[in-house]
């Protein structure tokens, strides 16, 4: 950022593809591990909520408050006990996606007409069948739009954790901001938001193959 | 020695309560940052945001301006914010700062001001419009006070989410409540980072619950009534 030097160094770029590809897939191990961790303890406390329906304004309330704390500020309450190491950054990003996966699963679920439920009831369905292939199958089109919003949130979120040593393209975010060097600055901000697009445009499609009479409509 | 103890004994330092670094001249700076971040967001987003809601055009926009919003990671736009602030001259620190929190604030004002002002009951507008009332004037003396309390929540929202944010202007070197935190980070000073966050956290509950007051009590009487 030195005045006369270009926006992007593109020899920057052809010099450091290696390392790119490595933060880039930092950054989709960071992502996937803290969807798939917070989508089994959503799932978890979703069906203690289903079952015990009093149980689900607590579960929402304390979720919502960990929503709520500034992610920084998270992660620095946890520096203290978890150092800087991606089990800290593991445990902020899967507090974050929770209450969002909490609320689509369910209120997927939920929204499954009784009609529906009632007319497997008749056919003999055992309570057991009737979640795993009536309920369930029928709120996966909710269920994967809260995914879509809580991975989306959790990529940003990843660059964040830079500050603590992890950050997949953040690390390019806080080494250009440093350096004042825009090349990995915008190569890490860019690119975020690209891989961004690319995995929601992934989960659409996913989405789509695993519920094929949403097409139909 | 405890963590807590560390912490308490940082708080109870009065060192840290003097002076351009102190802790009351951080929690104003921060104020400053997010008050003056909201105020613009909601001068861009709000008349937009009315104008759609009140011709009903729009919805499409309206509701995906909230979905980009959300795929906007902050991080990413404080280091934009950063390039544009040294591209226009304008140094680091508080305009890095800035432009990361405009944009972060502005989807959710457009999506709830949206939304609050397509909810007023359509005959209510109806018969305002029957009883003579112009265009401006059902916006100004119906649809926006119907909708206020709709319209504020969508700013508490931004402004929560400022609130909390503005912490990451300390990487651009700027001032606010981040400072303790990124500060503690490069010093390794646990009880810095821990009263840094607690401090944080704080001020994004404050916010939060000054909101929620702020719009019950600007409820109108009539809808109040009959709730």
């Amino acid at each position: 950022m030195t005045p006369g030097e270009p926006l992007v160094r593109w020899d920057w770029l052809g010099s450091h593809v290696d390392e790119i590809a490595f933060r880039l897939w930092e950054h989709f191990e960071l992502t996937s591990i803290a969807i798939v961790f917070g989508l089994l303890i959503a799932f978890a406390l979703s069906l203690v909520a289903l079952r015990v329906p009093r149980l689900y304004p607590p579960i929402t309330g304390v979720t919502g408050v960990l929503y709520t704390i500034p992610s920084l500020a998270l992660f620095a309450f946890l520096v203290p006990y978890t150092g800087f190491s991606i089990l800290t950054a593991e445990i902020g990003l899967v507090s974050y996606t929770l209450l969002i996966l909490i609320r689509n699963i369910v209120g997927g679920i939920r929204g499954v007409p009784a009609e529906v439920r009632e007319a497997a009831l008749g056919m003999g369905y055992t309570p057991r069948q009737i979640f795993w292939r009536i309920e369930l199958p029928l709120a996966l089109a909710v269920i994967f739009a809260g995914i879509r919003v809580a991975t989306i949130t959790t990529i940003g979120l990843v660059t964040v954790t830079a500050l603590i040593g992890e950050g997949g393209l953040g690390y390019f975010i806080l080494f250009g901001i440093q350096l004042f060097f825009s090349t990995p600055l915008l190569v890490g901000a860019v690119g975020s938001v690209l891989f961004a697009v690319v995995v929601d445009g992934a989960l659409v499609l996913v989405q789509r193959s695993l519920t094929p009479w949403s097409r139909v409509q | 020695m405890s963590l807590i103890g560390e912490v308490a004994r940082w708080f109870a330092d009065p060192t840290h309560w003097e002076g351009p670094h102190g802790i009351p001249v951080r929690i104003l700076e921060h104020l400053e940052l997010s008050g003056l971040a909201i105020a613009i967001a909601v001068l861009i987003a709000g008349p937009v945001a009315l104008y759609l809601g009140h011709t009903g055009h729009g919805g499409f926009i309206a509701v995906n301006v909230a979905n980009i919003g959300r795929a906007l990671p902050s991080f990413a736009l404080l280091g934009v914010g950063l390039l544009i602030a040294i591209a226009l001259g304008l140094g680091l620190g508080f305009w890095p700062t800035m432009f990361m929190l405009v944009p972060l604030a502005i989807p959710p004002i457009v999506t709830n001001t949206f939304v609050a002002v397509r909810e007023v009951d359509r005959d209510v507008v109806d018969a305002a419009r029957g009883m003579g009332l112009a265009e401006g004037q059902i916006l100004r003396s119906i649809e926006i006070p119907l909708g206020l309390p709709l319209i504020l929540a969508g700013i508490r929202t931004a402004a929560v989410n400022v609130v909390a944010t503005a912490t990451l202007g300390a990487v651009a070197a700027g001032g606010a409540l981040g400072r303790f935190i990124v500060d503690g980070f490069a010093l390794r000073e646990h009880d810095q980072v821990v009263a840094g966050a607690l401090l944080v956290a704080f001020l994004a509950v404050v916010t939060e619950v000054s909101f929620a007051a702020l719009e019950r009590a600007t409820v109108p009487a009539g809808m109040a009534a009959s709730r």
